[in-house]
């Protein structure tokens, strides 16, 4: 099972096994990792699921698609390595990565 | 100081209460009684794609693991409904005939299928859609060519006729009103979506009221129409509203008038007993109204309002509403009310498929509907949520951008 490190914005640590098949950001909610909240379940709908992954990691993730660059703009302290976390589905590339959350979603 | 908060429900707003407690550092007992047999779990995919696929997975409908519950300290009885509240006690007596103290009670009761009354309404082919059992039933039985008949042309009957299309049924959709989707979103989104479902198959009738369903040979029903017109089907879906449950609530006197009444922290007039959700009615101090919605945003915003007030904190609940929808592969996202609009402001390109409509009273924006323009939802969502009441002067509405077509942009009456 893939492992994957949360780090929160008070540099708190999880780290996490997170099943194949699972979102970034269920991996988050499921373990209560402060900063995510994943409000429509992952709809794509809420934009409350915005992390920080960094770009060593970017050639692992699927491009943004036109709803999660616009969901993004709902989304406090964009930066490029910005994405909604119920868009990014784990699998064994995943393992060993990054991902920082937020100090809040709003 | 408050040591024990006992929570009556487990669906999404209960769960929220409790998350919102442990991070505000609550550190007394939680204890949350469910009615249902599951876990917290997503409602919004029963009606979407929950119902659409081919084989549905009902745990991966669940918000939180069981270990999550451990983790936090939050006690989860399932199949154990609260019966009835104590108030001078500070008690509520459990399904199992037990009684439970509480410092805080939370009414996280959601609510329950509006029924029609109709002879013939408890027939076995007759289903409702609030549960995941309820959605699990009605997914069963839909395969290539099931007639089913959805009464109710509101978000949950449209959704549900979308998801039934794509397991390939043949679906009949009864409305009761000129138009669908009255109560929720005005003309152009609705003939948008009359159009959407009727290219995909849909029969559409509207002004068309059932009066009776009848139990035919060979397993069918037959549903009958007042004009007296009858539908030959196997299945039929009731999805004309839900009520909120305030049966807790009223059986100790607490008042109620279309949902639990609550102040913008979620309290009721019992300062021990908050609501939370689909049962309340409460204050929107940014629209200046009360009002009961049934939504996600509502369900968390609230419960997180509830949380704050239980830990002595203060964070009302003062926000611009937002909902959504999928239909096949439009996704609607509403932010504002749009009932009391005079004008709208329509931009971007029904006939492509991607447009918004801007609500306007006065000349000033109240709310946006987004057809598969989420840019147009997320600016709707954050000019409207930086207003003070919660509308924004038409004149400082940034243009449709882009893609969007923004010459198409027409002022018309509502």
């Amino acid at each position: 099972m893939p492992k994957i490190t949360y780090i929160d914005h008070s540099d708190q640590r999880y780290e996490l096994e997170v099943p194949n098949g699972k979102t970034i950001m269920e991996g988050a909610v499921e373990n209560a990792v402060p900063g995510v909240d994943g409000d429509c379940g992952g709809q794509c709908s809420c934009a409350t699921c915005h992390v920080y992954i960094d770009s060593r990691y970017a050639h692992l993730l699927p491009e943004k698609t036109t709803v999660e660059k616009e969901m993004l703009e709902l989304a406090v302290e964009v930066t490029d390595d910005s994405r909604l976390g119920c868009r990014l589905t784990v699998d064994e590339s995943y393992d060993g990565m990054v991902v920082h959350t937020p100090e809040s979603q709003f | 100081m408050v040591n024990r908060v006992v929570i009556a429900g487990g669906g999404q707003s209960a769960l929220q209460v409790g998350i919102s407690l442990r991070r505000r550092g609550f550190e007394g007992s939680i204890a949350m009684y469910s009615d249902e047999p599951a876990l917290p779990y997503q409602r919004p995919p029963l009606s979407k794609s929950y119902l659409a696929a081919a084989a549905a997975d009902a745990a991966a409908l669940a918000f939180r693991a069981p270990e999550f519950y451990e983790k936090l300290g939050i006690e989860v009885h399932l199949s154990v409904p609260v019966t009835a509240i104590d108030r001078a006690g500070r008690r509520v007596e459990l399904g199992t005939g037990e009684t439970v103290g509480y410092d805080a009670l939370v009414l996280a009761t959601g609510a329950r299928p509006q029924r029609l009354g109709l002879p013939g309404e408890e027939l076995e082919q007759v289903h409702v859609l609030r549960s995941a059992a309820d959605a699990e039933r009605l997914r069963r039985r839909l395969r290539p060519r099931t007639r089913l008949v959805v009464v109710g042309g509101g978000y949950l009957g449209l959704e549900a006729a979308a998801a039934a299309r794509q397991q390939g049924a043949e679906v009949t959709l009864l409305e009761a009103l000129p138009r669908v989707m009255s109560r929720v979103t005005g003309t152009r989104v609705a003939t948008f979506l009359t159009d959407l479902h009727r290219s995909k198959g849909v029969e559409i009738r509207t002004e068309a009221v059932a009066v009776r369903i009848d139990a035919v040979a060979e397993g069918g029903v037959l549903v009958v129409l007042a004009d007296g017109d009858e539908i030959s089907c196997d299945e039929v879906l009731v999805a004309v509203g839900v009520v909120p449950n305030v049966g807790l609530a009223e059986g100790c006197g607490l008042p109620v008038d279309n949902g639990i009444v609550v102040d913008e922290h979620g309290q009721t007039e019992d300062p021990a007993i908050f609501a939370s959700g689909d049962c309340t009615n409460h204050p929107n101090p940014v629209l200046g109204q009360r009002m009961r919605l049934e939504s996600v945003h509502n369900a968390v915003e609230q419960a997180k309002a509830v949380a704050a007030t239980i830990v002595g904190e203060s964070q009302p609940y003062a926000q611009v509403p937002w909902f959504y929808s999928d239909q096949y592969d439009v996704k609607l996202q509403t932010v504002g009310l749009f009932q009391g609009a005079d004008r709208v402001v329509l931009r971007g390109a029904p006939a492509e498929g991607h447009f918004a409509v801007l609500y306007l009273v006065g000349d000033r924006v109240v709310a946006v509907d987004a057809i598969n323009s989420p840019r147009e939802f997320v600016l709707g969502r954050k000019l409207l949520a930086e207003a003070p009441d919660g509308a924004v002067p038409l004149i400082e509405w940034p243009e449709a951008d882009g893609d969007a077509a923004g010459a198409a942009q027409m002022i018309m009456p509502a």
